[in-house]
């Protein structure tokens, strides 16, 4: 299974998705430049985090004009996989990928920590390893990662079972307390309608190499690897 | 013949999405002795030069910008302020 980490100027996270897929998984791995416009050998393809273009004017929001961009919506409709992390998700949103929009967080503070995480979906690629309702820890460090759409949005969200993750308790449970930043409905990462193209503020990345002390994150790479087992190198 | 255009714009919070940095302002100001003040909220504002043939055709990009870039229609309302002005000789656009 052949991933592309697009890289824009600002992006940070793009060797820690390349040191999983490839390192971890031993997955070929290709960074992709922000001025490149074939994705055509690619099956996955994603958008790593960081501060594309500074984040100036909001996150996200010139990065959905890169030349790349328009390669990733073609790979898109197409159903190729697309994986936004952080920033990656902040420009899926942007760039219409992904309902909703991702603003500051409600305490104004940059939150870098781990989270606990409850699975809401179990049957995409993306999840299909996870156990039903399975509670995960993963690192999230934003300050723009607060979750909102419109109350219409929201019920459309939910009847399309688009919600993938949310911050809950270590027990599970979905609280005011547990939202580490104001999102609505404590969500932390959807997909859309038809699942392959998913967006978290979470990284799961930075937690899938034993080495690092945790690999909750590394079942969302297995779960791909496996629901896909043709492509797989 | 085309004209030139000042454009002032203003980007602002939709009144449903809470603005944690107006309010963090708000308890700042009222720190500094001004108790009435209230429903502070932080918006954007962007100015720019435009040529377009008349008024409406400026006024149509500019709505069209605002609505592709500048402003994000799920989170943000915007309102532009447009005046001709003095047409610049020699002026390399």
């Amino acid at each position: 299974m052949k991933f592309g980490v697009i890289v824009f100027p600002g992006s940070n996270c793009d060797r820690d998705v390349a040191t999983v897929t490839r390192g971890v998984f031993g997955q070929p791995t290709r960074m992709v430049w922000h001025q490149e416009t074939d994705l055509s050998d690619l099956d996955v393809v994603v958008l790593p985090g960081g501060f594309s273009y500074g984040d100036y004017l909001r996150c996200g929001a010139l990065a959905q004009f890169a030349p790349v961009m328009r390669a990733v919506r073609e790979f898109a409709q197409r159903g190729g996989y697309v994986l936004g992390v952080c920033n990656g998700f902040q420009i899926l949103t942007e760039a219409g990928l992904l309902p909703g929009a991702l603003v500051r967080n409600r305490g104004l503070h940059f939150v870098c920590e781990p989270v606990a995480l409850r699975l809401e979906r179990t049957d995409l690629p993306w999840t299909r390893q996870y156990a039903p309702e399975a509670v995960i820890t993963l690192p999230i460090a934003h300050g723009e990662g607060c979750y909102y759409a419109s109350p219409e949005l929201l019920a459309e969200l939910e009847a399309h079972r688009q919600i993938v993750f949310r911050y809950c308790t270590a027990a599970g449970e979905v609280s005011a307390a547990s939202n580490p930043n104001g999102s609505l409905a404590n969500i932390a990462g959807i997909c859309n309608r038809s699942g392959n193209v998913l967006g978290l503020m979470p990284h799961p990345e930075r937690a899938a190499d034993p080495q690092l002390g945790n690999t909750d994150g590394a079942k969302l790479f297995a779960s791909l690897l496996s629901a896909v087992p043709a492509l797989v190198a | 013949m085309s004209k030139q255009y000042q454009v002032q714009i203003y980007v602002t919070l939709r009144p449903s999405v809470l603005d944690p940095a107006g309010t963090a302002m708000r308890a700042g100001i009222q720190q500094l002795g001004y108790q009435d003040v209230s429903d502070v909220r932080i918006g954007k504002y962007i100015e720019l030069s435009l040529r377009a043939p008349n008024e409406a055709a400026a006024r149509s990009q500019v709505d069209r910008l605002c609505d592709q870039l500048l402003a994000n229609p799920v989170i943000e309302n915007y309102r532009f302020e447009l005046a001709e002005s003095a047409a610049r000789v020699g002026a390399s656009l």
